[in-house]
Order: C-alpha cells, then sequence, then structure tokens
C-alpha cells in the first residue's frame, strides 16, 4: 500500500535549545488509521506540528531528519499550502473561531479544499452532527466542549483532507460524546478513505479503532505494532491500557502516576 | 435657539471623520497585534495622492479618487511587505517601533516631494452648507460624514458577509488555527493594511478637504489614537462610539467653554471613562498593555 505520510528519524528542537524529538520514525499507510500514544510531555503533539509544519509559530525547529507527504519533502512547503494539498491538522484544545459562527467556521475551512461547493460540504457536516445544524448562526465561542470537538470535526470533513491528524479527540468530553465522535471518525476513515493520525490519551479507543500503533516516551518511539500485537503486549497492556495483572481496567490518570512512581523507585 | 443641536450635529459629523480614522487603527491592531504608528501619515499620503491627481494632474474627481485608492492599497501593501514581513512572529514592541519609523520616513518623504507648504485640495463636495431643520452643517464637514459613514458601513459589510472578510476575522482570532484551515496568514496581513491604507487615505482626503494640506496633518493621527484606545482597540464599533463622542464633545467645549479647551477636555473625558472601563467601551480584557 502506498504511504502518505512519512517521518523519518527527525529530531525537534524548540528555541534551539530544548530537543523535544530524538530521532522519531513512523508512517501511515493510505487510508489507515495510525495511532501515536505516550503519556503527557512524550512529544505527541509535537511530532504532528513537525508534520503539519507549525512548529515555526512556537520557535521550534526540525533540527534533522525529514518529514514527506505523498513522497515530497514538507519542509520547503508553507504551512497553509500543505493545508491545500490535503494535510489537515485539528488541533489538541479544538481551537474554534470563537466569535465566528458555526458556519463561518465551516467557511473558514474551504480555504483548504479546492471544491466550491460550500452548501453541499456543510450538509454533510451537519448530517454527521446535527446538532451543529441546530446551531448553525450560534458563536462558536457559546458551544459546549463537545459541540466544538464536533465542529473541529466538522471544518475537517469541508477541507476533505486525504490525511488528517486528529490531536486528542476525546479531551474532557463525557464518554457518551467520546463514543459518538470516534464513531464519526471512523466512518470519515471508511466511507473517504481519508488516512488518519491519532493521538490519544484514551489507549484503549484509539486502538480499537486503529489498525497500527506506535507509542512514545521522551521523544522516541519505544513499541510499535499492529494493534493486536500491541494489545497483547505486556508492557502496553500494564501501562497504557491500564489492564494489570489482575486484569481490571483503570484509569489513565491512575496508569500514569504508577508509572511515575515505578520510574521513581526504580 | 438653541444652538446645542447644531453645534452637536457638527460635532458628530467631525467625529464620523474621527471614527473613519480609528477604524483603521482598529484592523490593523485587531489581525496583526501591532499599533500602527504610522497610521496618521498614511492618512497623510493619501490627501497627497489625492492632491497629486486631482490638482497637479488636473484629473476628474472621481477618477482622482479611484486612482487615490489604489495607490493607497499599494502604499499599505508595499509597507507591509518590506518593513513588516521580515519582523513575522517578532514582539509587538519592536514592530511598533518600526511603524514609528515609518512614520518619520513618510513625513520626509512627503517634505520631499509636495514640500512643506500648504495647499487646499481641489473641491469634492458641493459648495452649499447641509441645512436640517434650519441648522446649518458645513459642506466639506457633512459630506465628509457621510463619506466616512459609507466607508465604515462598507468595510464592515465586506468583513461580516465575503469570505475573505470572514478569513481576516479567522485570522484575527487565531493566527495558528487560521494557517491549519489553509487561510494564508502573511497574505491575510498583507490585505489588513491594504484596507488600512484605504479608509486612511479616504480620511485624508476628507480632513484634506475640511481643513488643509501640509506634511503634518498626519499629527491628528496621534489624537485619534486616543479615541482608538477609548473605544478598545480591538473594536471596530467602539472606534465609531468612540469616535463620535470625542467629536461631539470637543465640538461642545469648543462652543461653550472656548476653543482652548477643546483640545483638553475630551482627553479628560477618556481618561475619566478609563478609569472606570480600563479597555475601553467595548475592548476584549486580554489586549496586550504596551
Ligand atoms: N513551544 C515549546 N517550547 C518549549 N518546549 C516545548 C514547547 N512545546 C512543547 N514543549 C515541550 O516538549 C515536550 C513535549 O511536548 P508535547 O506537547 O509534544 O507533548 P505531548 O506528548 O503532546 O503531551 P500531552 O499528552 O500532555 O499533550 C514537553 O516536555 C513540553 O514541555
Ligand atoms: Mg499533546
Amino acid at each position: 500500500m502506498a504511504t502518505v505520510l512519512e517521518v523519518n528519524n527527525i529530531e525537534v528542537v524548540y528555541q534551539h535549545t530544548v530537543q523535544v524529538l530524538r530521532g522519531l520514525s513512523l508512517s501511515v499507510p493510505e487510508g489507515a488509521v495510525v495511532a501515536l500514544l505516550g503519556a503527557n510531555g512524550a512529544g505527541k503533539t509535537t511530532t504532528l506540528k513537525a508534520v503539519s509544519g507549525l512548529l515555526p509559530f512556537e520557535n521550534g525547529a526540525v533540527a534533522s531528519g525529514n518529514i514527506t507527504f505523498f513522497g515530497d519533502d514538507i519542509a520547503r512547503s508553507a504551512p497553509h499550502d500543505l493545508v491545500r494539498r490535503g494535510l489537515f491538522h485539528v488541533m489538541e484544545g479544538r481551537r474554534v473561531f470563537e466569535d465566528l459562527s458555526v458556519e463561518e467556521n465551516l467557511l473558514a475551512a474551504t480555504y483548504a479544499s479546492s471544491n466550491r461547493q460550500t452548501a453541499k460540504a456543510y450538509d454533510e457536516v451537519y448530517g454527521y452532527f446535527p446538532r451543529l445544524a441546530e446551531r448553525r448562526r450560534q458563536k462558536a465561542g457559546y458551544l459546549s466542549g463537545g459541540e466544538q470537538q464536533m465542529l473541529a470535526i466538522g471544518r475537517a470533513l469541508v477541507a476533505e483532507p486525504k490525511v488528517m491528524l486528529l490531536d486528542e479527540p476525546s479531551l474532557g468530553l463525557a464518554p457518551l460524546l467520546v463514543q459518538e465522535i470516534f464513531d464519526v471518525i471512523t466512518r470519515i476513515n471508511r466511507d473517504r478513505g481519508v488516512a488518519i493520525l491519532l493521538v490519544e490519551q484514551n489507549a484503549t479507543l484509539a486502538l480499537e479503532v486503529a489498525s497500527y500503533g506506535y507509542i512514545v516516551e521522551n521523544g522516541r518511539v519505544v513499541i510499535d505494532g499492529p494493534v493486536e500485537t500491541l494489545k497483547a503486549d505486556r508492557d502496553v497492556r500494564e501501562f497504557y491500557l491500564g489492564l494489570g495483572s489482575h486484569g481490571s481496567a483503570r484509569s489513565f490518570r491512575d496508569v500514569k502516576h504508577y508509572r511515575r512512581r515505578k520510574r521513581w523507585l526504580s | 435657539m438653541d444652538f446645542f443641536l447644531e453645534v452637536s450635529l457638527v460635532g458628530l459629523a467631525i467625529g464620523g471623520v474621527y471614527a473613519l480614522v480609528a477604524v483603521g487603527y482598529v484592523l490593523v491592531y485587531r489581525t496583526t497585534h501591532v499599533i500602527n504608528f504610522a497610521h496618521g501619515n498614511m492618512m497623510m499620503f493619501g490627501a497627497y495622492f489625492y492632491f497629486t491627481f486631482a490638482e497637479l494632474l488636473g484629473l476628474h474627481w472621481t477618477i482622482s479618487i479611484v486612482l487615490t485608492v489604489i495607490a493607497a492599497a499599494g502604499l499599505g501593501a508595499g509597507i507591509e511587505r518590506v518593513a513588516l514581513r521580515p519582523l513575522l512572529g517578532r514582539p509587538a514592541i519592536s514592530i511598533v517601533m518600526v511603524t514609528v519609523g515609518i512614520a518619520s520616513i513618510l513625513h520626509g518623504a512627503a517634505q520631499l516631494i509636495w514640500t512643506a507648504g500648504d495647499f487646499f485640495l481641489p473641491p469634492i463636495f458641493p459648495d452649499l452648507p447641509i441645512v436640517i431643520d434650519e441648522m446649518y452643517i458645513p459642506a466639506n464637514t457633512g459630506y465628509g460624514f457621510l463619506v466616512a459613514l459609507g466607508a465604515i458601513g462598507g468595510f464592515l459589510l465586506l468583513f461580516r458577509f465575503t469570505r475573505s472578510g470572514v478569513a481576516m476575522r479567522a485570522t484575527a482570532s487565531d493566527q495558528i488555527a487560521a494557517t491549519t484551515m489553509g487561510i494564508n496568514v502573511p497574505a491575510m496581513f498583507s490585505l489588513t493594511w491594504v484596507y488600512a491604507s484605504i479608509t486612511a487615505a479616504l480620511a485624508g482626503v476628507v480632513v484634506g478637504s475640511i481643513t488643509t494640506l501640509n506634511p503634518s496633518m498626519g499629527l491628528i493621527g496621534l489624537s485619534v489614537l486616543a479615541v482608538v484606545i477609548l473605544g478598545g482597540m480591538d473594536s471596530v464599533i467602539g472606534a465609531v462610539a468612540a469616535g463620535l463622542i470625542v467629536g461631539w464633545i470637543e465640538a461642545l467645549t469648543g462652543f461653550y467653554i472656548g476653543g482652548a479647551f477643546k483640545d483638553v477636555v475630551p482627553f479628560v473625558v477618556l481618561l475619566a471613562i478609563l478609569i472606570v472601563r480600563p479597555h475601553g467601551l467595548f475592548g476584549t480584557p486580554e489586549i496586550e498593555r504596551l
């Protein structure tokens, strides 16, 4: 299968001094959902920003290694050009335009696409998320967190990308809403063949929808493989899926805490 | 007869012109978070553009206005491209200092090109004063107000209803998120400077018609900056309201207390309002203080 996105051994440095990624590699095949997991501060968001070309906004840079999008090195492209070529990044924290209405947020996303049939694109978004249709004239700042996440994904739909980078779409949402959002993400991947690179705190959920996973620690990939392999891995089960030796699920926060304590003690 | 209404009307008309100047500041501030100290001198340049086309080249006023708008757009785009684009991502304060530099370059250039003398702009507006219910409003002031109102209204509609208007507001709200939508943010900055320069030029033609034209005309920009702060830096509505208020208070002070107080009282009122509302009438609280 062709590769949409290829990250080769990149090192990322912020402010010329803080090294965050230390030789990270991953690849996203066409039409696949790939999960990128790891504890807080592991470098997941940084990886996505490196791919979408957003590092310069934070005085960060890819110091070595390279990233290709359909075989082309992205280093020479302006970030908005990458978006127009089909690489869409749904950032952590939703980042909706708060004083724009829901529909104006969708209109902004038409800059990403060459498709000028905006009405049809909006209807598709409202088909996936009927709640947005009711609020189309409302300011996005007044939407609930879940609705804002729907809008963030709705903008990605309007953009009609070839690959979507999703940064923690479940963050801060109630379980039912998380389910709804993930259903849509799965449908987008299935119906439209959009490849997805998914960063998630909720590893159980991520490994349910993904076919391949990478686990990042300290700016490096420490484990990767098809999800079946990952799910069977003892460390992954214990530290990321929260399945202890008793097989009982624990919340991810406990796992992180436990993990930190374990490191400290060892 | 009570002169209150008549004086108020004239004051509000002048206030409308302040509002147009103020809106130019707000446009740039909202998208780029830069206080443009060159705005007054961009206004002065706009007036000289019109003077060049209408007086020196003797073109019809309609053609002269169109050419002035085009020249002003070029000036705005040029300033953005040459002086500000290279500073993208630098702290706001260093960009602000650059605009101070641009202001003096424009001032010097105007003296070189058009000399330091006073000129009158060839009249655009009809010569007869506007009479409403026996109240007289001087022609240039009255028609200038209408031009200002039209220009502000036009830009508001553009921002509200056009695709590029939405892109500009998206950029103003979150530059990084706008980039991830495929919006070319540097191009939006450029467009912002173009629009601001056009509003400045139109205001310059109006102010030049009401008073006279000389290279120091840009100083009005500094007093209008106070108006902008009163309105709340990032609010177009605030700029309009504050422009009208300051114009009105100025006229009332000039008439009832005396011309000497005309320039002082509005600022005292402004200070008083800012003590009560530190972010201006309509501003958002998170504005960076310089
Ligand atoms: N702009 C920046 N300047 C300096 N350091 C940064 C910057 N952004 C992130 N970092 C550092 O890089 C490391 C990785 O951050 P990153 O946001 O990529 O982590 P993450 O895996 O997404 O974590 P989380 O799960 O908390 O979102 C952290 O230690 C963080 O402090
Ligand atoms: Mg993150």
